[in-house]
């Protein structure tokens, strides 16, 4: 900890600063702007398993959407039965794991643009899923009166307190996975996105990590989806539609796809900034939203931290050209003679 | 001499193409043999094939005696089978030191203990050394990506030769690298032989390079195997000097 502050100052005091951010913020705001804040919480987890499929493991997946869809349906379901939250999360946690990694089996076989379009039919299929099986779901008609849940016998029903409750979840989702991906499993990831075919030659079952990265993605993205339910109360079919998977792909991939932080900036932009822009451009706020986040897209393909990226990089080649200009040997007159 | 690695009249047919047609050779303990032949012979395929990348139409390929045709190339690396490719193939977004952990992590434990257990599999050591085996310590903290080409040529082989292997196959190691880096590559090959015993199979064009190199040479042709023999006999061949020189 002293050591990663001492290596790291810049870091430390974002990070800092952040944290007090994130903590002291939501006390200034509104009832609207900690519902906000919430979704904004909400959607950096489900981003960030979609980040783990497709940022690390470079698996391409337009069904995040989906996953959150299930883990939503489930803590509905279940907390209106009076189940407490922890018990759909745990349903969800296995449920999603054993479906994403079903996914995973396409992907074994066909990749990009061809498996965007098997997990798009399976996005399509589990929206109907959820409009068409009126016994589970509710149909069209949607599922009321969702609870907050009671913590140490605190209520989150205020939009402040789920705001805390949604954040100590992104804290501890966002540790496991700092975790995983600083693990050999991390590297294993990354093995499989840059080079399948060596990563096999190196002893490294493609195969399994393959299936890991999507069953362990689609898992983050149903712990968002039981989250986001109480969240929001009410829960029809319409948020899930593909809409959802779409504009989840969109947060990886303006954050920074493979960057840990990538999605927390993604979310910040696709869910604070419409908000934020509807304040002063009226009813153009999403002409301006689509206008910027391919202003950015053209800029830097690798999303905002791949800004950051690329500036680090160079200023690093920067200071080992100088280096090595200061270690050349120079000529004077008398060096010459 | 004991037989590591034994080819059975091994065959891979594309369509009408027969890309190996019915290739059968020993590799011996500890030996350094060379794989030559004009392109297109075949020789990349066969490596292929015998790797499990590809599966092979007829013949069977056996290691230690026990038959690994068509198995797959990372159970085959987790026995101690490793290789280069012909093209560049290292991890450019990871560093030098992770791509040697990388080569190396699979190797030992299980998928839990790759999980919980130390960040780098605990073979931070292990590829310090192969760092430095190959002078590279002051690239280790660089990204891959952005090493200049004969500098990636070593990392892609130094990474072969993590996880302690007893048998590499290393396709075309010298080709793109220049004349100096040569000299070391060829150094650390002989090296590696000689302190931990590994066989290798090298295919290479660089004729100078693998005539000092190995103690034996297989010459291949259209698909088959023209000659067998030592680096001498190999030169002084009517057969093999006919089929570079062309009919």
């Amino acid at each position: 900890m002293i050591r990663a502050i001492r290596d790291n100052p810049l870091a430390t005091v974002v990070a800092v600063v952040v944290a007090a951010i994130l903590l002291l913020l939501p006390l200034t705001l509104a009832r609207f702007g900690n519902y906000m804040m919430s979704m904004w919480v909400v959607m950096t987890i489900a981003a960030m398993g979609l980040n783990l499929t497709l940022g690390y493991a470079g698996q391409i997946s337009l069904a995040q959407g989906a996953f959150v869809g299930i883990g939503a349906y489930t803590s509905a379901i279940m907390t209106t039965q009076g189940y407490p939250l922890i018990v759909p999360l745990l349903v969800a946690i296995v449920l999603c794991f054993a479906i994403g990694w079903m996914l995973g089996y396409p992907a074994l076989r066909v990749q990009h643009h061809y498996l965007a379009f098997v997990t798009l039919s399976f996005a399509t299929l589990a929206y109907l899923v959820f409009r068409n099986e009126e016994w589970l779901t509710k149909g069209t008609y949607g599922i009321f009166g969702i609870p907050r849940p009671t913590v140490f016998g605190i209520s989150t029903k205020p939009p402040l307190h789920f705001y805390y409750f949604s954040l100590f979840w992104l804290v501890l989702v966002s540790g496991l996975m700092w975790w995983m991906v600083k693990s050999p499993w991390g590297r294993a990831f990354m093995a499989l996105r840059e080079n399948p075919v060596r990563a096999l030659s190196l002893g490294i079952d493609t195969r399994r990590y393959t299936l890991m990265a999507f069953a362990i993605g689609s898992t983050i993205g149903g712990i968002a989806g039981v989250l986001y339910a109480p969240l929001v109360e009410f829960i029809d079919p319409n948020p899930f539609a593909l809409a959802l998977s779409f504009n989840l792909l969109l947060m990886v991939i303006v954050g920074g796809s493979g960057f840990f932080f990538g999605p927390f900036l993604g979310a910040l932009i696709a869910v604070l900034l419409p908000e934020w822009l509807r304040d002063y451009t009226k009813g153009f706020y999403l002409v301006a939203y689509a206008l910027l986040v391919m202003v950015l897209l053209i800029y830097s393909p690798t999303g905002l931290l791949g800004i950051i990226d690329k500036y680090m990089a160079e200023r690093k080649t920067r200071a080992a050209s100088a280096q090595r200009a200061a270690a050349r040997p120079t000529f004077t007159k008398e060096g010459q003679a | 001499m004991k037989t590591v690695l034994e080819i059975n009249d091994v065959k891979k047919h594309f369509g009408g193409i027969k890309a190996v047609d019915g290739v059968s050779f020993d590799v011996r303990e500890g030996e350094i043999l060379g794989l030559i032949g004009p392109n297109g012979c075949g020789k990349s395929t066969l490596f292929n094939t015998i790797l499990g990348q590809l599966a092979p139409t007829a013949g069977s390929v056996s290691l230690d005696g026990t038959d690994i045709t068509g198995m797959r190339p990372s159970d085959l690396n987790r026995l101690g089978v490793s290789r280069t490719f012909q093209l560049l193939q290292v991890f450019p977004q990871l560093t030098v030191r992770e791509n040697l952990i990388l080569a190396g992590q699979e190797h030992k434990g299980t998928m839990a203990s790759r999980l919980f257990g130390p960040r780098d599999a605990g073979l931070t050591a292990e590829a310090e050394r192969m760092i430095a085996f190959f002078k590279m310590t002051h690239l280790a903290g660089e990204k891959a990506g952005g090493l200049s080409y004969g500098q990636q040529k070593l990392l892609d082989a130094a990474m072969a030769f993590m996880a302690g292997p007893r048998l590499v196959l290393l396709d075309e190691p010298a080709g793109g690298v220049n004349l100096t880096m040569l000299g070391d590559l060829k150094e650390r090959l002989r090296a590696i032989n000689a302190e931990q015993g590994a066989t290798f199979v090298v295919i290479e064009h660089n004729m100078e390079f693998v005539m000092s190199l190995c103690q034996r040479v297989v010459v291949m042709a259209e698909g088959k195997v023209l000659a067998i023999g030592t680096p001498d006999e190999i030169r002084a061949n009517p057969d093999v000097i006919n089929a570079y020189l062309g009919h």
